[in-house]
This record gives C-alpha cells, structure tokens and sequence, in this order.
C-alpha cells in the first residue's frame, strides 16, 4: 500500500500555487491536509503526477468576521472551526458539525477547502455551506470567481472547481440574532460518514419557520439544499403538513446504494430526520411522535 | 462453591509471603513497548534484505492460462518475479487435514496458485524488489491471463448437483460432516408443551490486527540454516511446518518471535504467502520481508464464522429444557486452512450447543462446505460465539413461549454447582463449573430487577430498552486431543527453564508466547512467588525456538494453565535446589530454610541468613568452598500437559443493556458485564482487560463487523472504513466480576480466560435487541444487527 511516485512541490505563495497548477494541470493534485488524497493515493485510487503541497500558505488560515460576513479560509483546519470563538458565535451550525467530522487526529490536519473540494456527497461541510448559504471563493489564473455554495458541488467527488483553480476561502453571512440550528447524522460509529444527516438553520417567530433552510447529506451524488423545507414556512406545523413536507422531500431525494444502507433505508432516515430536526427547533414533540408512531 | 483456600490445607507455594499471585502488578514489557522499544517484525531490517510483494486475483475462481513477467522484470529494484510453479520447486504442497476429523478432507494448496485461482486475493506471482514500494510498481505490470470460471459463493447451493465443483478430485463440495445424537430427542420434543424453532445467521468477520502479518525469513547458505522472523502465536509449529515443506530438518529452522501487534487467533495458522516467503528467501539466498497490507489482510488474513444454524428446543410449562437440535451449515472457502483446519469451529458448535444446561438430549448436524472467497479458520473464542448464540438464543425463546423470565429459565436448567464431575450431552467432561453462583452475583451486579422496572418505566414513554442474558462454557487449557491426536505436530506441552545467575537474578525461558495477554508477566509473577525473588529480578524470554523448551506457544487460552503450570513446577525445583545448596553451606537442613526477598531466611522466624547473590557468588565463583560432594544445580526445567481432562473447561454468564431506536434501527449499547471462573487468578486486571477485550471483539460481531461479498465472491468491503471494527466510541462500560473454581489438575489452579469475553457477548446483545423489540412483535436471529436488518425486521423499510 504504497502510493506510485510522484513530484512534489511545496507551494511559496498563493501565487505560486496557480504558476504550478496552471503548468501541470490536470496531472496535479493540491495537497491540503492529506487526509481525503493520502488514503486514496496509497490505495492508488489516483496516482496524481504532481503533487502541490499549499500546507504552508499561511495567508490561507483562519477565520475572520467583518461587516456581517465570516471568512473562512481555505487551508483552516477542522480542529480549528471547533475551537473558533467566531465560529461558535457566528456559525453555531458549523461548529456543531465539525464535531462529526472524523476523529481528532484528521480533524487536527483535515482542511475545509479540502473538504468542501473533495466534495464527498456524504461530508458534513458541504451540507453546511448550502444550509448556512455561502458563497465558495475561487482563484485561478484569471482572478478570483465566487461560486455559490447551491451551484459549487455537481456530483460525487465533483465541484465547480476548474483544474487551475484553487479554493481559497469561503464566506457566510453571519447567522442572525435568535436563529436556530439543527445538526444530526445517523453513522454507525462516530466519526464515520453519515449514512444520512441534515445540517439545518432556521428561523423561528410565533410558533413557525420564519426561514427554514434544510442541508440533506448522504441522501444523492451532492449535498440537497431541500426544496420541501418551503411547505412548512409560514405555517402552523401539523403532523399533515409534515407529511406533505416528508412526502415532496421523498420526491427530492435520490439516494445511492453503498454498504451502509440501501436508498430506502436512506429515504426513511431522511424522513426521520426531517420530523426530528422540525420537532426539535419548533420545541413540538408532538410532531414526532406523530411520525415515528 | 470452591475456593483456593479450600482446595488444600496446607499453604501452597503460591500463598507465600510476598506473593504476586492474584495481584495487578504492572506488566514488566509495558515500559519497552511505550517507549517505543518493542521489536516488531514490521519493523525489521536486515543486510541485503529484500521486499516481496504479491500480485493477487481479482477473480474468485479463474484458470491461469499464462503469467507475463517479461516487462515486471525490467523495472528498477526488481530482484525477481516468481509464480507458483517456479517455486514449487522449492516448496512443496499441503492438505489441511486431522485424522480425528473423521471424513474431513482439502485439496493440495500452493504456496503460491498453480494453474488456478480460487479465491479473490490469492497470490499468483510474487514480485521480489528492493523495497515494497518498487515491487508493488512492477506488480501492476504482471500480466495475468486469466479465464474466469463459475465461482461457488453461496453456502446454502455449494452441495447442490447443479453447482460447479471447486476440486473435481474431492467429488463435491462438501468438506466435513458431523452427526451427533445423544438421548432420546424425538421423544423429548413429543413430550414438551412447546416446541421452538429459529434460524440464526452469522456474519463472516475477521481479527484484525493492529500490526498486520509480518515474516522475515533469512536463508543462510553458509549454515544451511532458516531463520524466520515472524509475528506467531505458535514458534515451535512454525518450525516444523517450514522445514517439512522446504525439505529442511527440524533443527535446520529457527523461529524468532518477539513482539507481535495482536493475534487473536489470526496468527496461530500457517499462510500460503507466508510459505511463500520462507522459499523465496532459500531461493534467492537472502532476507525476504514480507508484511501483509490492510488491503491484502483483509483478503487474506483467516475469516471465522459465517454460520446458519437452524436450531430447535423444547421446553415444558414448568420451564424445563426437554431437548436440543441443531443443524449448522458453514462455508470455509476453498481449502481446509493449513495445519490446524478448517472444521474445527463447526466441531466445536457441536460439542457447545447446551453445554451450560441438565438436558441430556441433544441432536446436531453439521455440514463445513467449500467456497471460492477466503479461507475460514480459528479466530478468537472459535465455535463458541454460534454455539452460545444458538443455545442462549433458542432458551430466551422458550423462555419468551412459556412467559418465564430469562433468569429464572436459566436457574432451573443450568447445571447444579454441586452436579461435578458431568459429562456434556456432547460427551464433554467437566471438572468442576459454577453456572449458578456466577448467574447470582451477575443478578446482584447488574441490579436485575431494578433494571427491569427502569425498562418497564421507559416503554410507557416509547422508548425500548432490553436486557440480555447468555450463559456460556469455554474450552481452555487443551491437551493433546485438540490437534496432536489428529496428527499435527502442535505441541499441547510447554516447557519452562528457570535459572538462577550470579548475582542472584532470574533467567525463565518459556515456550508460551506473548500477543499482548501479558504472558511474560504472569510467569514473572509465578516464577517471583515461588523462589522468593521480586519480580525485577525475573527476566523472561519468549519466542525462538533456539533458546526456549519446546512447546505449544499461546492459542486456545492456554498459556498461563499450561505454560504457567510449567513455569511453577520448574521453580519449584529451582527453589529446593537453592535451599540445598543453602542447608550445606549454611550447615543447616533444607527444611528449616526459605526464600523471601531474595533472600534466604529461617522458615521459623524469618531471619536473613544468606542473600541469594551472596549465595550466587560462592556457587559460581568459589565453589572450592562448598562442602565436598555438592555440585549446585541453579537451573530447572519441567514442562506440563495436561492428562486428566482434555480440556479445563470455563464458564459464566454475561449480560447486555441496550436501547433500540426503532424509528432508524440503531443500537446504543448501555452497559455489559460479565461473570467468569477461570480458576485462580494470576493477575486480575489482565484477566478483567482479557475478558473486556473479548468482550469488545464479541460485541463487533455483534454489531458491526462482518465480510461483505457479493454474488461473484467479490469482498467488496476490505478496507478500515467499510469493515466497521468497534471502536471506544460505541462500547459501553463493561463490570467484569468472577467465581473461582480452581482446577484440582494442577497445583496453580488456572483455567484461561482470553476467550471467554467473545464466546457469550454476540448472544447476550441479540437476546438484548429481542427483548427490547418484544412489545413490537419482532425476533431477529441474524448478526451484525446492522440498521438496515433492524429496521427491514421492523417492517420499517
Ligand atoms: C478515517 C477518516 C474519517 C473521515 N471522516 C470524515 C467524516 O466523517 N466527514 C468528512 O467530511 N470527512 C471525513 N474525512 C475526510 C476529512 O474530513 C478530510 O480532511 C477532508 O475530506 C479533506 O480535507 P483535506 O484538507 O485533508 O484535503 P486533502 O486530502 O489534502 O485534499 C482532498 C482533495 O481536495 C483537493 N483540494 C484540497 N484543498 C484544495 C484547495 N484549497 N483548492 C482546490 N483543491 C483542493 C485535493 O487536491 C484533493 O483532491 C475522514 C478522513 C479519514 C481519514
């Protein structure tokens, strides 16, 4: 289990990285955190010529808030979005999410721009980035491009990415006063990939979803920002309007079969977790009762 | 009840001052390994060594119709590209049978594939570079033709006419069948208010170990001699096994065998690539390393379980237990593992099945078939884990029929503790088990009827919690009737050498190996307490078999009933020659003098009279000075097998507490304990961390693990992230508490206990789960008790 050989380069500058990146092109790869490439690269699932290590980027790092928006940067661990005082005040959701991702030891070298670039349909983040409504910052030879987070992730393991391009940060509006989250994932031993899990921010007035957005990961080839989460704001929750709800996010849904789970079983979780995200951020648990029965 | 106490009046060696017996005294290798210090075949480097790779199939079963190795060879730091029947000149086939398997039979197996695969991850060409990264390079430049032929993959169809054959010489696909019938079953099951009948499937799983498999073997022209350096549970095994089939003397080969990174049965086979790379390093005539990957592990490394096993028992309204019968079906794959077998966990079904229970009807069938996936074979706690999930699974249902509660079933059914010696309805025999004490202090612990209501409270609420109760027997301390009276040359003897050195230190070789149970400690332990010396002073060495007696090494829970018996014994004898030697020097008797504190003192009052390096030194130096005649004798040997019982059999009973989240099938353990009587206790808290370690291993199978292949024989799952293995995360607290019922054998008294964990935790979760899911109606018999099976049991999807 050894990776085939490679070229390697450690990248001085932002900058830098674009010159190796628009030279080598497709035969490279960016090493972040190492903690998606390596495994793959030792299985020789890929076997990238080149190898541009942005490890050392410092200007890539960490979190700052400014005028109502949170930028991440890319190279930002996940050990560190758990430890953010910004993160925790501003990107709650966030910061409970990152708990699930992995164990401390990848969380201590595992990056977001990784992540999100790696664009595993069953991560975390990316659930994350379209609940909280980010907008993901590209840099390639031609300058900077923003890409929503809603159009960024295309497929497994897919993104908007161009090959020349690097991830550089991303930003979220700053979650507003007296919003409410909701983060759960159904995995079969901590730190594993969710069979499914719901990354949620809402806002909440008399009793009813003011705004509800509803992260879904695991359930298709990306992440689904639902669109089923519309049916219940506005309105005066009943169990019938939950199930209408559950019923168009089973229309949504396109789930994929892997060792874990079958798409029905991935379907029904997703269901249970959409009852339980709305019981809980409405404090109602009598709508989930009503559904488990 | 026993106890040691009232095992003898007098005081044994063992209950001498000072003694370290029945102690948690800290591992004396704990400091090496932590500082990094252990010595790891892994980590080994050797002048000129090289590392051997091995193309393995992709098919389950394919001819091999012709291997390229023209352009592998030409790439750098490729020392040489070798197939199968280039090294079966040098290596000779084997057939992994026991005559007292009565019918077993395999096929030849090569070290590496001849002709034809049958398996996906069998070896089919070794590639030899100097490093692993260079061989693994030219391996994906091997070009194999291979012509896939149907691969024989579902256990249930693999005797079916119609189903290809996997060795055409064999006639069919059938490996090994045994029949048992004892009683009068029929009769019982006419004669029972109810009848119950499930059947329980078990998934393949495996060990996996920390530290994969890992061999260097070092052939040395000049001495005509192999060295083999290898991560072994068995050094003595290995031994005679490499130099019958490489052609060499027994005493041609050394077996090296120091720190090892987990076994739990894995390691106590001998593996074609493991073959392989001992012929490699004669033919090539230089150090050939070999350490399995995660991936090839997986493919490769023994697979245990893989069971169904119908199962049917009978029980009267008063809730006695009227009868047994089983029949069992195991798939193997496609030869017999090489030398201990692959019908061995089946047998062991059969003779487990209603151990722990009076009923004296019993019936069981079972069938062990080829397949075309990885080979089956010993794996922690082998047979046990089905026998107790079957039998403790099918007396919950009779339990649940009659509306009895689990405990009391099992009160009126378990053998009496006054009831020894028994015989088992399957003829085995025991000395002397504590079924019902063990079941009253596991009661107490887990605090059952408060348990019960708190559960009764929380399904008012919705919320489903249940209790799992299983009692099981475990197989120790092996003798000869295990392996050696089918004919394979493993050792069930061991041997201990202890000496006394100059400056009154102690050096104790021993036959048994250390895995990471703490052999090394508790024969520190045993040999500190009966000479007198503090442990410090006792240096023990393991794993060659140029420097330590001859011996079965550690497998079967064996090492401290039997290398530990060993080691006592030779002490014993240590410790009077000492005093001899002592009494003349001192010109007193042997009888009035002791050893305490390294020291010899006055039996009576304990006054130091000499120390024992003083002693040392006019022995080894002055020995002029001794009186005329005494030639000093500061070592001994002694080595034990058992003779009366063939095996020390163990029992206990272990519960589980867990919720079940009916709405997504996932299962949160809550609490485990466990009640066991290995006889005395060496060391309890190696005895607690054994038990716990089984424990967690059981509760993988019950849970998580399990080999995924699909239809083509595809294992479409070896890797860390989609082979669950339990991690710390999910496991519950686990209350380990004993009984102790020494065995009257030997005079330490010691059962073992590293299987016994595995052997009942898997039965207790399923029993668990059912009693949870029994308000809802529904009984799953199949492990892992995955969400998927839980919520389909459920209806749910
Ligand atoms: C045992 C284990 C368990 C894990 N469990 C989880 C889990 O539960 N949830 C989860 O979400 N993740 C999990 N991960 C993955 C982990 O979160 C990774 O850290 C993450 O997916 C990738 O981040 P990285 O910085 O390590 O990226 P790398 O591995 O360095 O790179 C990943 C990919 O992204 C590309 N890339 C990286 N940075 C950039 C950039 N700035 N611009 C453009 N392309 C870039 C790389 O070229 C590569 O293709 C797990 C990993 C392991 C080993």
């Amino acid at each position: 289990m050894k990776a085939s050989a490679f070229a390697y380069a450690r990248a001085t500058s932002v900058t830098n990285a674009l010159e190796l990146l628009t030279a080598h092109g497709e035969r490279a790869k960016v090493l972040s955190g190492g903690q998606s490439l390596l495994p793959a690269m030792n299985l020789r699932l890929v076997a990238p010529e080149f190898i541009i290590d942005i490890g050392e980027l410092a200007e890539l790092r960490g979190v700052v808030v400014r005028e109502g928006v949170l930028t991440i940067g890319a190279l930002t661990r996940h050990a560190d979005l758990l430890k953010s005082p910004e993160i925790a005040t501003h990107a709650p959701l966030l910061a409970d999410a990152v708990a699930h991702v992995a164990h401390p030891a990848i969380r201590t070298r595992g990056t977001i721009g990784g992540s999100l670039a790696h664009a595993d349909p069953a991560s975390e983040l990316p659930a994350c980035m379209l609940a909280l409504g980010a907008t993901i910052i590209a840099r390639g030879p031609n300058g900077e491009r923003r890409i929503a987070a809603s159009e960024f992730f295309v497929g497994i393991y897919e993104t908007a990415l161009k090959p020349e391009e690097l991830l550089v940060a991303v930003e979220l509006p700053v979650s507003p006063k007296n919003s409410t989250h909701f983060f759960h994932e159904f995995a079969r031993r901590h730190g594993d990939y969710a069979i499914v899990g719901l990354a949620a921010q809402a806002f909440v007035r008399d009793g009813r979803f003011a705004n509800l957005r509803l992260g879904f990961f695991a359930v298709g080839d990306r992440p689904l920002l639902a669109k089923s989460a519309g049916k219940l704001v506005d309105v005066v929750i009943t169990s019938a309007v939950l199930a209408e709800a559950s019923s168009a996010l089973n229309d949504e849904l396109d789930p994929l079969e892997d060792q874990q789970a079958t798409p029905a079983m991935r379907r029904h979780l997703a269901k249970v977790l959409l009852a339980r995200c709305v019981s809980s951020l409405l404090d109602r648990p009598d709508l989930y009762a009503g559904v488990s029965a | 009840m026993t106890s040691a106490q009232e095992k003898s009046e007098t005081l044994s060696a063992l209950d001498r001052p000072n003694s370290y017996i029945g102690k948690t005294v800290p591992r004396p290798n704990l400091d090496r390994l932590m500082q990094g210090r252990g010595l790891y075949v892994s980590d080994m480097e050797l002048p000129r060594m090289a590392h051997v790779v091995f193309l393995r199939s992709p098919h389950a079963h394919a001819k091999i119709n012709g291997i390229d190795t023209s352009v592998a060879k030409q790439m750098p730091g490729v020392i040489a590209v070798v197939s199968g029947s280039e090294l079966s000149t040098v290596i000779t086939p084997w057939v992994g049978v026991l005559s007292h398997l009565k019918g077993l039979k395999s096929a030849p197996q090569s070290a590496i594939a001849v002709d034809r695969v049958c398996w996906q991850g069998e070896a089919v060409a070794a590639v030899v570079a100097s490093s692993r990264a260079q061989a693994e390079d030219a391996a994906e430049l091997v070009l194999v033709d291979y012509e896939e032929l149907d691969a024989v993959t579902d256990m249930r169809t693999a005797l079916d006419p119609t189903t290809a054959l996997i060795h055409a010489s064999l006639g069919d696909n059938l490996a090994f069948e045994r029949n048992h019938d004892a009683g009068a079953v029929d009769q019982a099951f006419a004669e029972s208010d109810e009848v119950v009948e499930a059947e329980f499937v078990f998934g393949r799983h495996t060990g996996v170990t920390l530290e994969p498999r890992a061999v260097v073997a070092d052939w040395n022209a000049a001495e005509a001699r192999l060295t083999i350096y290898q991560g072994t549970q068995a050094p003595h095994m290995v031994q005679n096994i490499a130099a019958l089939h490489l052609g060499l003397k027994e005493s041609q080969v050394r077996v090296v065998c120091k720190d090892v990174g987990g076994s739990f049965g894995i390691k106590v086979h001998i593996y074609a690539d493991e073959m392989a790379t001992y012929a490699l390093s004669k033919l090539l005539r230089r150090p050939v390393k070999f350490v399995a990957d995660r991936v090839e592990s997986f493919n490769t490394d023994i697979h245990a379980r893989d069971h169904r096993c119908k199962g049917k028992i009978g029980v009267k309204r008063d809730g006695t237990i009227t009868a047994f019968e089983i029949d069992d079906l195991t798939g193997i794959g496609p030869y017999s593992m090489y030398p201990r077998t692959s019908a061995i966990e089946a047998n062991q079904v059969v003779n487990l099945v209603g151990g722990p229970y009076v009923t004296r009807n019993y019936r069981a069938r079972a069938r062990v078939v080829f397949q075309n996936k990885n080979v089956m074979c010993q794996y922690r706690a082998v047979g046990h884990p089905i026998a107790c999930s079957v039998t403790e699974g099918l007396v919950d249902l009779a339990a649940m029929k009659i509306g009895m509660d689990p405990i009391e079933i099992r009160r009126r059914n378990l053998i009496a503790d006054d009831a020894y010696p028994c015989a088992s309805p399957s003829g085995l025999r025991f000395e002397q088990l504590s079924h019902h004490a063990a079941l009253a202090k596991l009661v107490k612990m887990m605090d059952y009827d408060a348990l019960r209501a708190e559960q009764a409270a929380l399904r008012a609420k919705n919320i489903h919690r249940g209790i799992g109760i299983a009692s099981f027997i475990e197989v120790t301390n092996p003798s000869a009737a295990f392996y050696g009276v089918g004919g394979a040359k493993i050792s069930s003897q061991d041997g201990v050498a202890v000496r006394l050195d100059a400056q009154g230190s102690v050096i104790c070789q021993t036959s048994i190996t250390e895995q990471g149970q703490g052999s090394e400690s508790l024969t520190a332990q045993i040999v500190g307490s009966v000479l007198g010396v503090s442990m410090d002073r006792v240096r023990v060495i393991l794993g060659d078999t140029d420097n330590t007696p001859y011996g079965g090494g550690t497998w079967a829970s064996r090492g401290a009933g039997i290398g530990g018996e060993a080691a006592l014994q030779a002490t014993k004898v240590l410790r009077k020659n000492i005093l001899d030697v002592a009494a003349a020097v001192l010109q007193s008797t042997p009888g009035e003098l002791d050893i305490v504190n390294n020291g010899v003192v006055n039996a009576i009052d304990g006054t130091p009279r000499i120390d024992l390096s003083e002693l040392a030194r006019i022995v080894y130096f002055r020995p002029d000075t001794l009186p005329p005649g005494i030639q000093a004798e500061f070592m001994a040997t002694r080595h034990f097998v058992p003779r009366e019982y063939p095996f020390a059999f163990t029992n206990g009973v272990q519960a589980s507490w867990l919720e079940v989240d009916t709405d997504t099938g996932f299962v949160k353990l809550l609490k485990h304990w466990v009640v066991e009587d290995c006889g005395t206790i060496i060391n309890p808290q190696l005895v607690d961390e054994q038990i716990r370690g089984g424990v967690v291993q059981g509760l993988g199978a019950a849970l998580f693990e399990k080999c995924v292949y699909d239809e083509r024989g595809q294992l479409t799952n070896a890797n860390m992230a989609d082979y669950l293995v339990p991690m710390s995360g999910e496991m519950p607290d686990i209350d380990v508490g004993h009984v102790v019922s020494p065995t009257l054998e030997t005079e330490l008294g010691a059962k073992g206990a590293g299987e016994a964990g595995t052997a009942g935790a898997a039965a207790a979760v399923t029993n668990a789960v059912n009693d949870a899911l029994r308000p809802l109606g529904t009984i799953i018999t199949e492990i892992p008790l995955t969400p998927q099976v839980i919520l389909t049991a459920l209806g749910r999807i």
